[in-house]
């Protein structure tokens, strides 16, 4: 087992550095460097311009030096925990990004549960049901919910929101909470609000997982073993739940990976529309004004948070499955 | 096979209580088996793919969208730029067909337009003294069809005077419903090119990566991944704000078609790859190697169909990926810009809250974005189950 965890983190390493040049690639891609449009802006204005100031920021993030050079001191700034400069903010990324990348983590998070909750008993009902009239409709339902766009429900749900109660849906917490420390309140406060965008982000997850699970306890059930304990007299429910459940289940920890990217690409929009103080619209406002550190570093943060994620799935499938670990191959 | 264990607590012993014949042999055909048996793969799959209702249901809407395209300057009621100044944020007209009782036919009322001096809101009421009948096949606003001809003919229009804002007007007091058919033509053609490329993208690397082997395969199942594990909307999104702002809209619309087609066909890759490795390794493969077949009629005789059903099914499933990514980058402002009109951009209109909840009808392009979607599905699942017509 340890030798597969260790094997599985060393992939990981390749996988992340191919991100960052990726990440990076795209951050260098505008015409210019942002100083210059920075200085001719704030000039423009007719403001004046720190030449200091901006003599430290070009030292600092090498703009005169050659593009391999800045990679590797964005890097390498990275791992010592030096994610860059947000020149739109004129603060460190990581005083800009602080809470939200939490919350990020926790919608994505609660999310990914609640599609778990939601998938399982529909899912082992569809399978077991098959071709009942409770199939069909929860097999539509979940393509309705699978095609339906999310950002998209969104918009619907807060148009019904204010038709039928005349309140908004938006945001992640009461409007007093905001900018104040972390305290029991505005937990709760962010309890209650979270359920609205993770049902939103959660449906196309939760149609795709249902009808992945019905599919792989499907076939499960048509194997022989399955018949053979029937004939012998083992108890449907008994039959059911003892070995093609747990068969099947291992592809349940498996769909993280494939999961949590949809759940974070949905979970960035969604959070543009219900305004949710996750990285989601800074990431837009920092595209928008081309405030590439900023914008590289979420990407950069957003692709992390999800190779981790597939890890953790990986790594609890090798936990699960014994052929994993010891077949030493990779989950997917 | 089996059906599920619960609804077989009780099954009883069975015994036939028919003569054995051994003369009779249990494999006697009958003709609608043989007709059956003698089909062609196609056809197979034809007959397997019309069992899906939803599936041809959702076949014919989707033709009947993209024929919609051709002619949506004789279908919109309006041309795309028509601006009505003195109807900004009308709501939608609804259509009569009798007036205080006596039948008129279809038409529509005149609209009052009075604006509230307190929170200066548009109020616009029906005004039931003034009745428009609604025309066909009438002359409107001009239009240059395809670049070919000038014609005013339009399917419907109001009588003159009136008005015909069926879903109601936006901020520049244009009909969202024209708006509506003419960003058809963007929506639905970005979803067919950029599928184009990816499908081409696959092809290539999928069938490169499944041929080869070996390295060639590990490189590009890594590199792949790589690609897997962004999520797919922060990524475009950087793509497509890093698009220079002096482009014209026509590069726009090139330049992000190919953004979406460049991260879209690492799925259709892999399920060639996959295909293309056991494919390779059927029997049938190494019975026509083996009585001379040369490895071009392999491929073009023997792996090619086998692969292209499948790869047409899931090809017609990632065309809603698309779609929906043109109408989120647009939606965000990131994607195509205004001269040219899309879903997207007709919905970038509600993104504010407060005017989803003063002018509902701004999010009416929602609809045609979810039928096209769901539509293209339903199409795709059945695509997918015909592809393999023996199962």
């Amino acid at each position: 087992m340890i030798g597969y965890i260790i094997r599985r983190i060393l992939i990981m390493i390749p996988t992340l550095l191919a991100i960052s040049m990726i990440v990076f690639i795209i951050i260098e891609l505008p015409p210019g460097d942002y100083l210059e449009s920075y200085v001719a802006e704030l000039q423009a204005q007719g403001e004046s311009v720190d030449p200091q100031e901006i003599e430290f920021l070009r030292e600092r993030y090498g703009f005169d030096a050659s593009p391999v050079d800045r990679y590797l001191r964005w890097v390498g700034g990275m791992l010592q925990g030096d994610f860059g400069y947000s020149f739109e903010y004129r603060l460190p990324v990581s005083d800009v990004v602080g809470d939200r990348l939490f919350l990020t983590i926790l919608v994505s998070m609660a999310t990914i549960i609640f599609t778990w909750i939601i998938a399982f008993p529909i899912g082992i009902y569809s399978a077991t049901h098959q071709y009942s009239w409770g199939d069909y409709g929860l097999t539509f339902i979940g393509l309705l919910g699978l095609a339906t766009p999310n950002f998209l429900l969104a918009l619907i749900l807060l148009y019904f929101a204010n038709v039928t109660f005349g309140t908004s849906i938006g945001g992640l917490m009461d409007a007093k909470y905001i900018d104040q420390p972390w305290s029991m309140d505005k937990a709760m406060s962010v309890l209650e609000h979270l359920w609205i965008p993770v049902v939103v982000i959660g449906t196309s997850g939760t149609a795709g997982m249902i009808r992945r699970l019905r599919a792989n306890l499907l076939d499960e059930l048509q194997k022989q073993y399955v018949v053979t304990a029937r004939a012998k007299g083992l108890p449907p429910f008994r039959a059911l739940v003892k070995y093609p459940l747990r068969a099947a289940l291992n592809f349940f920890v498996a769909d993280i990976g494939t999961l949590l990217p949809s759940i974070i690409s949905g979970a960035e929009l969604v959070a543009v529309v219900l305004s949710l103080p996750t990285t989601g619209p800074i990431l837009i406002a920092a595209l928008q004004s081309q405030d590439m550190y900023l914008a590289g570093s979420f990407l950069m943060f957003l692709a992390t948070l999800t190779v981790v994620g597939v890890l953790i799935s990986d790594l609890l499938l090798a936990w699960l499955d014994p052929r994993i670990r010891l077949a030493g191959g990779v989950a997917r | 096979m089996t059906p599920s264990p619960r609804k077989t607590a009780k099954l009883k012993h069975f015994v036939s209580s028919e003569p054995f014949d051994p003369e009779v042999p249990d494999h006697a055909v009958s003709a609608a088996q043989e007709k059956y048996y003698l089909a062609s793969q196609w056809k197979l799959m034809w007959w397997k793919f019309t069992r899906h209702r939803l599936a041809v249901i959702s076949g014919i809407f989707l033709l009947l969208t993209y024929f919609s395209i051709l002619i949506s300057e004789f279908l919109a009621p309006y041309a795309l730029h028509t601006r009505n100044v003195d109807f900004i944020f009308a709501p939608p007209q609804s259509v009569h067909l009798f007036d205080e009782g006596s039948f008129i036919g279809p038409f529509v009322y005149g609209t009052n337009y009075r604006l509230n001096m307190e929170n200066l809101q548009r109020v616009y009421t029906e005004d039931k003294s003034k009745i428009y009948r609604l025309k066909f096949f009438c002359r409107g606003d001009e239009y240059d069809f395809w670049g070919l001809f000038k014609s005013n003919v339009h399917l419907i229009c109001p009588e003159k005077g009136g008005t015909l804002f069926l879903l109601g007007t936006d901020r520049l007091g244009r009909d969202i419903l024209s708006r509506i058919v003419y960003g058809a033509r963007i929506s639905l053609t970005i979803g067919l090119l950029g599928i184009a490329i990816s499908f081409s993208l696959a092809l290539v690397i999928g069938g490169i990566a499944g041929y080869y082997g070996g390295i060639v395969d590990l490189i590009t199942q890594r590199v792949i991944e790589v690609i897997q594990s962004f999520p797919q909307i922060p990524l475009w999104m950087a793509l497509s704000a890093v698009l220079p702002v002096t482009w014209s809209p026509l590069l726009i619309y090139f330049a992000i078609t190919v953004i979406l087609a460049m991260l879209d066909w690492t799925g259709l890759a892999r399920a060639v790859r996959s295909k293309i490795l056991s494919l390779r390794e059927d029997d049938y493969c190494l019975a026509a190697q083996l009585m001379g077949a040369r490895p071009r009629r392999i491929i073009g005789r023997h792996l090619l169909p086998g692969l292209m059903s499948h790869l047409i099914a899931s090809a017609t499933l990632s065309i809603p990926t698309i779609i929906l990514g043109e109408t989120a980058l647009s939606f965000l402002g990131l994607g195509l810009r205004p001269p040219i009109t899309s879903w997207g951009v007709l919905l970038n209109e509600a993104q504010n809250i407060n005017v989803v909840a003063l002018y509902p009808w701004l999010i009416l392009p929602v609809v045609p974005v979810v039928l096209v979607i769901i539509a293209f599905n339903f199409l795709g699942d059945g695509l997918r189950d015909a592809a393999d017509p023996y199962k």
